[in-house]
């Protein structure tokens, strides 16, 4: 045991010490946080002379809707169908269109509006259609005088919600929807880059150790599975602690946005602060853009979301660098026998990629299942349908059931992959096939 | 004194060859033991199960008395294979220390060892060079150093003295020499015969897995002498028509002679001083090593091994 924490040490300290792992370390946050950066400034960035076409049936508005800055243009039509309005939509004519039916009630419920584009709307455009939508009818209750409550206001200005809905009928509404989806594909797609670099990394340590004869050497005082496991554990270090200053440099580098991007800070602070009618509930709509994506955030699981990232990513990490390091047993120095070996490990690694992208729209679908179920798949893919939370993406039993799985599938690589690396690293001359470690890997003894 | 290693029966077959087929035999403490072999004759893999690396498919090995244990044993067995490994990246201090504690060396204890090795071979400015920076001289002396660092009871070197200038070769000999003396076994795999003539108490000859030849040098010599000497006279000898022995040779007044069945060495040496000639010198020509081993290892196929499948 302790010269396996030996052999961990030296692969740690090795790599840690090298001028690259500073590099990648400080470089990738930065580079993060460009993007991060550049991704708010888009959807922050307020559309100029957005069109919204109104179908005012009621009259309800009095042909009367304008945005403060007039960066909306609101234009009330008549004898218009939904059916003509979402073809302008379509053809670019128009930016949105919303229909007031003549039910429209205002006191209702359940009641809401939908407001239907072709594009994804921006989140400062939205805030402000929303403010301005709320505020009209608002004014219109309070003109109206609707004899009510402080408290029948509150949960009516709840009810009267403003949805955003795709010309495609998707719901785009749901700030949470977005933001599972965002941190559902993030952390799929980080683990996925996660399993390359430090798989490779791993099977690249094996290689050097295998053509530099070094590992005759070692093997002569220690276990090939003990150099096998301190390898993989001491780059699985690496990666953690290389994560782990990422997080707390991209949340350092977060709170530099706000300096960065006054006009958000701008808007944080100019919250409207009406305590008694603007509830808790309805901080999204009443506030600036980015209260609203603090809001989403907020609606996240984040420990369970990061309790599974980091079970997922050692995991996943360890079933796949053991098979790494079988292959980086089994070649010799010529790089090109490495790719067509690594061939079936690299496979499942980017269809996880793919039921991925699926199981991130639709978390419950029998495909997104059996990935999340499959311990090949499930590290990648269980992340895109953690983020849509427990229950809503995946079940208790299933997430459990993953986990078990994973923890059998590494074992089972662990051990085949511990048989062909004991006879590959000593096996120098022919190269190998696939075939040749398949019968390494299940001879007895 | 007493038997350090004794391998029974030792066998490995692979899927292709028999590389280690039935092998036995012992080696005494604080002797100088060759392993010698052509290519491909089981050497590597022999050597590989004393230290624990393959398991023998069959037979048993004893070390210091007790059945071979490769794990707990490690710490007495130092070994320096024929292909030499370091990592490149790696500072030589940093990987002897690395390298001395993989075979159980505490921390302390390990750099009390290199201390003392890298200052007795004049190693001790390497400390923060890397053993790319290294010749190969150098990083051979590097990984001898390694090697015997934990001062084992076995010591396992193929080929030790390859890519050595004589100044360093004489060096680590006597290092060699000197780990003998103070009770270490040293088993020394080579194909130079004349090293081994020179340092090697006791020789095993293998050839196609199996051991042909076993015992000292001189019994080895002795077994396959020819009865031939060579006698120098002061003045050219004439006739020499005789029953007792054939002329191999002759160079100025200088024979090699082949005593023929049923004479011994007086016999000629009666012949030649009844012919009245001045005999200078005479001296048994015993056969090098390097003879001994072309000939029992030619027309073995063993120069071409192929690899036969096990019926």
């Amino acid at each position: 045991m302790s010269k396996i924490l030996i052999i961990t040490q030296r692969e740690f300290l090795s790599r840690v010490q090298k001028k690259t792992f500073l590099l990648t370390t400080i470089g990738l946050p930065i580079l993060i946080f460009v993007f991060y950066a550049m991704i708010i400034y888009f959807s922050v960035k307020t559309t100029d002379n957005f069109q919204i076409a109104v179908l005012d049936q009621p009259n309800l508005f009095n042909g009367k809707l304008a945005d403060e800055d007039a960066d909306i243009v609101f234009s009330f039509v008549q004898n218009e169908t939904a059916s003509s309005l979402k073809q302008k939509v379509d053809t670019e004519k128009l930016d949105a269109y919303v229909i007031i039916p003549k039910t429209f009630d205002l006191a209702a419920i359940k009641d809401s509006l939908q407001i239907v584009s072709k594009k994804s709307i921006g989140i400062m455009t939205r805030q402000k259609i929303q403010h301005t939508i709320s505020s009209a009818i608002e004014e219109k209750k309070l003109l109206t005088g609707l004899s009510i409550s402080k408290n029948q206001l509150d949960s009516l200005q709840r009810s009267n919600e403003i949805k955003f809905a795709s010309t495609e009928g998707k719901n785009d509404s749901d700030i949470k929807a977005g933001i599972s989806y965002g941190v559902g594909f993030g952390s799929g797609f980080l683990i996925y880059i996660i399993l390359f670099i430090y798989g490779t990394m791993v099977m690249r340590g094996v290689m050097e150790e295998k053509t530099n004869r070094i590992a005759e050497v070692i093997i002569s005082s220690v276990k090939p599975f003990q150099l096998m496991m301190g390898k993989i554990t001491g780059i699985g270090l690496v990666g953690l602690v290389q994560f782990l200053i990422w997080i707390v440099l991209v949340i350092g580098l977060q709170l530099l946005l706000p300096i960065i991007f006054p006009d958000m800070l701008h808007q944080i602070q100019a919250q409207p602060m009406q305590p008694g009618i603007a509830g808790a509930a309805n901080v999204a709509q009443e506030s600036g853009a980015m209260a609203g994506i603090m809001n989403g955030i907020g609606l996240i699981n984040w420990p369970l979301i990061l309790g599974c990232f980091v079970f997922y990513f050692l995991g996943g990490y360890f079933l796949y660098s053991a098979l790494f390091a079988a292959v980086g047993s089994a070649v010799n120095e010529d790089a090109q026998d490495a790719q067509s070996l690594m061939l079936p490990i690299t496979m499942p690694i980017i269809f996880a990629m793919v039921i991925m992208t699926k199981a991130v729209n639709d978390p419950n679908s029998s495909l997104a299942v059996f990935g999340s179920l499959f311990p090949l798949t499930s590290p990648i893919v269980m992340m895109a349908r953690v983020a849509h939370g427990v229950p809503e993406g995946v079940t208790v039993v299933q997430l459990l059931l993953s986990m078990l799985f994973l923890v059998i599938g590494f074992i089972a690589t662990t051990w085949l992959a511990a048989k062909i690396y004991r006879t590959g690293i000593l096996m120098y001359g022919k190269k190998p096939t696939l075939k040749t470690l398949w019968q390494w890997a299940i001879r007895k003894s | 004194m007493s038997s350090i290693l004794q391998l029974q029966n030792l066998q490995k077959y692979f899927a292709t060859q028999k590389a280690v087929d039935d092998i036995s035999f012992n080696i005494e403490q604080g002797s100088i033991f060759g392993l010698l072999g052509p290519n491909g004759a089981g050497k590597t893999t022999l050597i590989r199960m004393i230290t624990g690396i393959f398991y023998p498919d069959s037979g048993s090995i004893t070390f210091d008395g007790k059945p071979f244990d490769g794990l707990n044993d490690a710490i007495r067995i130092g070994y320096m294979p024929e292909e030499r490994g370091l990592y490149k990246k790696m500072k030589i201090g940093d990987q002897a220390l690395y390298l001395a504690q993989l075979k159980g060396l505490s921390r302390a204890e390990a750099m009390e060892k290199i201390k003392y090795w890298f200052k007795r071979l004049e190693m001790e400015s390497w400390w923060n060079k890397k053993v790319e920076d290294l010749s190969k001289g150098m990083s051979q002396k590097l990984q001898f150093v390694t090697t015997v660092l934990h001062e084992p009871k076995l010591i396992i070197l193929d080929e030790p003295f390859s890519g050595l200038d004589p100044l360093n070769a004489n060096l680590i000999k006597d290092e060699i020499y000197g780990l003998a003396k103070r009770g270490s076994t040293i088993i020394f795999s080579t194909h130079r015969m004349e090293q081994v003539e020179e340092i090697c108490d006791h020789i095993v000859l293998i050839n196609l897995g199996r051991k042909i030849l076993d015992g000292t040098v001189q019994e080895v010599k002795q077994q396959f002498k020819e009865n031939k000497f060579s006698i120098k006279f002061s003045h050219k000898p004439e006739s020499t028509d005789n029953a007792v022995f054939q002329v191999l040779q002759q160079k100025d007044n200088a024979l090699t002679v082949k005593i023929n069945e049923g004479y011994s060495s007086n016999d000629v040496l009666q012949y030649f001083l009844n012919e009245q000639l001045n005999i200078e010198s005479f001296n048994e020509i015993l056969p090098s090593l390097n003879e001994i081993f072309i000939g029992l290892v030619e027309n073995t196929s063993a120069t071409a091994r192929a690899f036969q499948t096990i019926s």
